[in-house]
């Protein structure tokens, strides 16, 4: 039997971004929350501390942040024809997409790259049959157009960029384009709170040849913090050292926005909120009315079940997960390919990257001299950025020279056709450590038919409750398009004056083995229509009002970029509508 | 063969191998700068509480002479400098083995078990502690059939025909597969060489010293990404173990 605690107004599932803001946003409102986190308590300090998270083994090879397998995973096959597999290790710092888990969830480990998204990505499919009609969407493409527009998370982005102390420089500030910014870009109210990052030697080799072809360079937008910050709600951060360990890492020094250097540090301090760790929900109870959501029920460390009642319901989990919880809860309709029927687990979609490795007789870089976000861009072929006709594909991504993670075990690149070991690979690493970059393609993945989530039939987590299955795989649309960016990436590579190049182009087939990006959307989509979409625009289920599935759960598809900043605005964008809508009458939002 | 010392003329030179981290000596002389003429820093006058000695506690003694041979060949000492074995990539793979990653204590291990395809990543019961005991087993194995002696006590090529034969999965073992066998032992050779030593590998910081990687001090490197432009900063590397020590501090500049 249950414990059941007392009733709170509201409960928050995942202290990672998603629910960090929900839980500081509705607490500040004055309500009593409970937020669960299924991981363990940790903080800059004493837990990313100096010498001890220098330590790329265990880290970025051995994963020391992530999830524990062994209690959770999911399963995934390629299309509705195989047996769904799990996935069962993340040996050598593989595993397509590491899942985080801990108080601040994956924006703990994360990298910082912090976009907003265009304004063509909320519009994806309006937007193009408009240009290109009908014919230009492929065929077993299920996009859909957000429910909202940029316009009306434009304000939330920016709350976001401010709350996180994202270093960048603006491309178009109220409709002016600025010099050295990104030109692409929807039009932003005010510039980024810090100035960008330092630009290295590498991502300077990429900027001339990008310019000297006609593209336009800018510094990526960082979530790693340029200068010393502090924060709107008197959080400060610090400076980044340019270290090299980011992505994957916990940052010693506070300078990378992060749930635990933003947001939870407020609400903690709340006398009205609670944090509780080692709580895994297992699943949402709804009334008999199957409208009205009255508690989660989690296990905690001990083992026991504890049922949380609770007025408002937040979940805000990872994408997978969120997911998983409305399907564990039987909540909704579960997506059936076959019949097209039913909305939970439809349009699942990820993200793909290809590389172009670089390598120069005559210069010298030190890419052990970097931080997470610090790159040059180009975003000349992402979105709608450029006329598709004829291309076969529609959307894009960006291409970018980042610095990012340079610990030899993962990063010592030598040129195609050097033996993998002996004498002859060890002359190779030795020589092009300090000659060599990579330039990446980060690029967009639709939502398809047969692209989707649900129960796995067979495998369990370490709770007895069904796996989450994912069933994916790229389509001509992703290949077409990340062949067209990794050609662009090589044009760059050569004009920057590489000597050398390798191509890692991007495999047919889609496998869960590469390390690749934690990009998991979709399955609990939003959307103005509750015949296509799971939440409607402020992220509340269309038929228990009292739920919200906030995360990159709701985007339809994906972008061209990565998703955090997305994530945090549209959670600064439901937890307004909570504030200043919900709460005076609880009800439907849309 | 370089002018390295082996490590079996080592321990001799040394005495007991498990005395090797109380005495002035030990790894450090594998630094000394003759054979690293590209290396512009001081090598250091000893080696530091990195030296974790050479004895083993997951492998047996065949185990062990296969991979002190066998990550020998594939990271060899030459004029560039130590192999993976004078690293200590032996002791590094030792330890890993009888930690979480040896037992696969953070895999997801529950049946059934199922082949699957390549893209759905691994899907067999083996934890790399059973992949290194039974693969050791299978390929001596297999050397003795073809070669008459266990791989240790091959010649060097014949190690690296065997190796390569592994590695292609030309060589068909009982209960591992080999490609499988090799990969797991490239990995955590690659590691080993290159991962902090207060794991037991990269004794001495060898692999950091090869590439030029300055480790893992907490530098300031925010002035120093401009003023470094085209040109290499260079320093002697600094691991976890020497901050913990006192032997360097986090910022060494």
């Amino acid at each position: 039997m249950a414990i059941k605690k007392d009733p709170v107004d509201a409960v928050v599932v995942g202290m990672g971004w998603a629910g960090g803001i929900m839980a500081k946003e509705l607490a500040q409102a004055g309500l009593t929350v409970v937020g669960l986190e299924r991981g363990p308590y940790r903080n800059t300090a004493p837990h990313f501390q100096p010498p001890e998270i220098h330590d790329e083994l265990r880290y970025a090879r051995r994963h020391g942040l992530m999830q524990n397998l062994r209690r959770e995973t999911n399963t995934f096959r390629n299309n509705p024809r195989q047996r769904a597999l799990p996935m069962r290790q993340w040996a050598y710092g593989q595993g397509a997409y590491p899942l985080g888990e801990g108080l601040g969830g994956s924006g703990v480990h994360w990298n910082g790259q912090s976009w907003r998204f265009l304004p063509w990505d909320f519009e994806t499919r309006s937007r193009t049959v408009e240009r290109y009609g009908e014919e230009a969407i492929p065929p077993d493409a299920t996009i859909q157009d957000w429910g909202i527009t940029y316009d009306d998370l434009e304000p939330y982005y920016d709350k976001f960029e401010y709350a996180a102390g994202i270093s960048g420089q603006a491309g178009n500030l109220q409709g002016q384009t600025q010099e050295g910014g990104n030109p692409f870009e929807g039009p932003r109210q005010r510039d980024y709170p810090l100035p960008p990052l330092k630009t290295a030697y590498s991502g300077l080799l990429f900027w001339e040849g990008a310019e000297r072809l006609g593209y336009h360079p800018f510094p990526s937008p960082a979530g790693n913090q340029s200068q010393a910050y502090t924060n709107p709600d008197g959080v400060a951060m610090g400076r980044c050292l340019y270290c090299g360990f980011c992505s994957k890492y916990g940052c010693e020094v506070a300078a990378k926005s992060s749930p635990l250097t933003t947001v939870l540090p407020v609400v903690l301090g709340l006398d009205n909120f609670q944090l509780r760790t080692h709580a895994n929900v297992i699943r949402v109870n709804l009334d008999d009315t199957r409208t009205r959501a009255v508690s989660v029920t989690y296990v905690d460390a001990q083992g026991r079940e504890i049922e949380q009642p609770a007025d408002i319901i937040v979940l805000a989990a990872y994408a997978l997960n969120n997911v998983r919880l409305l399907l564990l809860s039987g909540i909704g309709q579960t997506y059936d390919p076959m019949s097209g029927e039913g909305l939970i687990g439809k349009n699942y979609s990820y993200q793909f990257i290809s590389a172009v490795s670089a390598f120069f007789e005559d210069r010298v870089f030190n890419p052990f001299m970097s931080a997470g976000a610090m790159a040059t861009v180009v975003d000349d072929f992402n979105g709608d950025n450029f006329d598709h006709t004829g291309l076969g594909f529609i959307g894009g991504g960006f291409i970018a020279q980042f610095t990012g993670e340079a610990a030899p075990i993962n990063t010592h690149p030598v040129p195609l056709g050097t033996p993998p070991w002996g004498s002859e690979w060890k002359r190779a690493a030795a020589e092009n450590y300090r000659r060599a970059f990579t330039i990446i393609t980060h690029g967009a993945v639709l939502s398809y038919r047969n692209n989707y989530l649900d129960l796995d039939p067979t495998y369990r987590d370490a709770y007895g409750q069904p796996l989450l299955r994912m069933t994916f795989n790229w389509t001509d649309n992703e290949l077409r398009m990340a062949d067209f960016l990794t050609n662009k990436a090589a044009l760059i590579a050569r004009e920057a004056g590489a000597s050398d190049i390798n191509i890692f182009r991007l495999a047919r087939t889609f496998s869960i083995v590469p390390g690749q990006a934690t990009h998991n959307n979709g399955g609990a989509i939003m959307g103005a229509d509750p015949a296509t979409s799971v939440v409607n625009p402020y992220l509340q289920m269309w038929d228990v009002p009292n739920l919200f599935v906030v995360g990159a759960s709701a985007f339809p598809q994906n972008t061209g970029y990565n998703p955090t900043e997305t994530v945090g605005a549209l959670a600064y964008w439901t937890a307004d509508a909570i504030r200043n809508r919900y709460l005076k009458n609880p009800g439907p939002l849309a | 063969m370089s002018s390295y010392v082996s490590r079996r003329n080592l321990i001799k030179s040394v005495g007991l191998a498990g005395v090797a981290r109380t005495l002035p000596l030990g790894f450090g002389a594998f630094a000394l700068a003759p054979e690293m003429p590209r290396l512009p820093w001081p090598a250091p006058q000893q080696e530091g509480a990195e030296g974790a000695g050479l004895t083993y506690a997951f492998l047996n003694s065949e185990e062990q002479a296969f991979i002190e041979a066998a990550v020998a060949r594939l990271i060899p000492a030459d004029e560039l400098g130590p192999g993976a074995l004078e690293a200590g990539v032996p002791q590094f793979i030792d330890r890993q083995l009888i930690g979480v990653f040896g037992s696969g204590g953070d895999w997801y291990l529950q049946g059934p078990w199922v082949e699957g395809e390549p893209e759905q990543g691994y899907q067999m019961r083996l934890v790399p502690q059973e992949i290194y005991r039974a693969g050791i087993r299978d390929i001596n194995l297999y050397c003795q059939e073809t070669y008459g002696g266990p791989f240790a006590e091959l010649a060097e090529e014949q190690q690296i025909e065997v190796l390569q034969g592994l590695q292609s999965g030309e060589i068909a073992l009982q209960d591992v597969p080999a490609a499988l066998f090799f990969s797991t032992l490239y990995q955590n050779t690659m590691e080993g060489f290159f991962a902090d030593p207060i794991y037991g590998g990269n004794r001495n910081k060898v692999g950091w010293r090869l590439v030029g990687y300055p480790g893992a001090a907490s530098v300031d490197y925010g002035a120093l990404v401009e003023e470094y432009y085209n040109r290499p900063y260079e320093v002697e590397p600094v691991s976890i173990a020497d901050i913990q020590t006192g032997e360097a501090s986090h910022s060494h500049e």
